[in-house]
């Protein structure tokens, strides 16, 4: 607790209190990031099929009033196709990268279990996985699945796991040996009590940050199936669909093709990380109280 | 009841020298003992045998002639040096309390445990207050022997004191062992009924 907090403290007695703490404002702070994410989101799901429709007589235009972004080499308006790429991210993003996370606290948590055969399975599981090249592995889950959306949330979900499980499972071997779970033994509560009381909430920052970090890495996978014809089907306005298309424009000056949804990539990753940044101080113990 | 290590020897691992060797220590219910010598003569290691936190290379740990229940709640219960490592510091401190169903208005008054505490995390008690909740937790109506681990050792005199005075009072309404140890000769002198001298 700071100094200026104890005072506000005395001096706020009788008084009503105007100023948030830092807490209450990191709080609303990520109810703004939330909301922003979820506004690009459901934006992408409400814009109509016809909003994206090609129209040549305005192919190609520099951005403007009309088109902030430009419009691409089929007169659709970048903006509109920007966004519902986005929205198609955040959805591949968050549903690959939590699954991700679950499946690595899942095995995590599993290996540290004590049990010496399932350490060895899950640690074997694990670097098979990292063993195998990660795009080969990739393209190969997403056509086994059938392509598309529900190719690459398999592919993207099952394969970014295992770096996460290991650091899970270190920390839950450190967490395990502490003098307390010792003494929550000998007040008779079982393995699986002291797993989900004890042992889940010191797990919850590594997740998020886990998860966070996944994110990045499940969108440029995705971009990156997709770019090599393995992932969303090339009518989908997706980032990496965009992106690739952009590549081809670059060399002829249509710059804003690739410039604006790179940029909005971009600004949409940092958006995420600052929301795992500031939900990981609003759980962590030792700054509750800022 | 009765505990005791029968010619109990221990090591730490297979080439490690022994730590204990061939001791043999033995507690009744309702008798206070104090356990001191020098440091590293294994006082510490002896009570963590005798609590089941650590398994004797040699010989046995008998609570009645039986071996000690390893599933259930244990009769035997450590209180450690360090209370603010021996407490989860996720948890808010009613939910320790809770964790040993001791969450109640008798305990928390005899301790001297104030309400206010409760809603609080460890790091925000003083040692002293945390090794009362310590010290609660393990006062269950299972539990017939404590062992205190130089539980008042990091506490200033004061609070060493009134700690001492609550944890006496409890052990003597309700006829509890207690191993005390120490390096303080004078506490284990008005404190137990018998001293153990460990070391050669």
């Amino acid at each position: 607790m700071n100094l200026a907090a104890s005072e506000r403290r005395i001096s706020g007695i009788g008084k009503e209190r105007f100023f948030l703490n830092r807490r209450a404002r990191l709080a609303v702070w990520t109810g703004i990031l939330f909301a922003a994410l979820a506004g690009v989101w459901l934006a992408g799901v409400l814009i109509g099929g016809g909003q994206v429709a090609a129209d040549f007589s305005a192919k190609g235009l520099a951005p403007s009033l009309a088109h902030p972004f430009g419009t691409d080499m089929l007169g659709r308006d970048m903006l509109i196709r920007t966004v519902k790429g986005l929205s198609v991210s955040i959805v591949v993003g968050t549903v690959a990268s939590g699954v991700s996370a679950v499946i690595a606290l899942i095995v995590g948590i599993a290996a540290a279990a004590g049990i010496s055969w399932l350490d060895h399975l899950m640690n074997w599981l694990i670097d098979l996985v990292m063993g195998i090249p990660h795009t080969v592995l990739l393209i190969l889950i997403s056509f086994a699945c059938g392509k598309g959306l529900k190719g690459v949330l398999i592919g993207v979900a099952v394969t970014h796991w295992t770096g996460l499980a290991r650091i899970i499972r270190s920390e839950v071997l450190q967490i395990r040996s502490q003098q307390y779970i010792a003494v929550s033994r000998k007040l008779g509560h079982s393995g699986r009590w002291i797993t989900v009381h004890h042992i889940l909430p010191h797990m919850v920052p590594q997740f998020l940050i886990g998860l966070i970090l996944l994110f990045p890495h499940a969108i440029m996978h995705e971009s990156s199936l997709t770019f090599l014809g393995f992932g969303l089907p090339p009518e989908q306005p997706a980032i990496g669909i965009i992106l690739s298309e952009a590549m081809k424009y670059i060399s002829v000056g249509k710059w804003w093709l690739a410039f604006f949804p790179g940029l909005m990539l971009v600004i949409l990753v940092l958006l995420f990380d600052r929301l795992g940044e500031n939900l990981k101080k609003l759980l962590d113990p030792y700054s509750v109280h800022e | 009841m009765r505990i005791e290590a029968r010619h109990v020897s221990f090591r730490y691992g297979e080439r490690l020298p022994w730590v204990l060797k061939d001791r043999s220590v033995s507690l009744e219910e309702g008798e206070r003992v104090g356990l001191t010598g020098p440091s590293g003569c294994g006082k510490s290691t002896l009570v963590r045998l005798l609590a089941g936190y650590l398994k004797p290379t040699e010989g046995e740990i008998l609570l009645d002639g039986k071996p000690l229940p390893q599933k259930q709640v244990s009769p035997v219960q450590l209180i450690y040096q360090h209370p603010e490592k021996a407490i989860n510091p996720r948890w808010k401190m009613k939910k320790v309390l809770q964790e040993s169903g001791m969450y109640r208005e008798e305990v928390m008054t005899a301790l001297g445990i104030e309400k206010d505490w409760l809603e609080r995390y460890p790091r925000e008690l003083s040692g002293g207050e945390l090794q009362r909740f310590c010290v609660a937790r393990s006062l269950f109506q299972g539990t017939k022997f404590l062992l205190a681990d130089e539980m008042s050792t990091m506490l200033d005199v004061i609070t060493q004191a009134q700690i001492w005075n609550l944890m006496l009072k409890e052990v003597d309404e309700r006829g509890l062992g207690l191993l005390v140890v120490t390096h303080n000769k004078e506490l284990a002198k008005r404190v137990c009924t018998r001293v153990i001298s460990l070391g050669s």
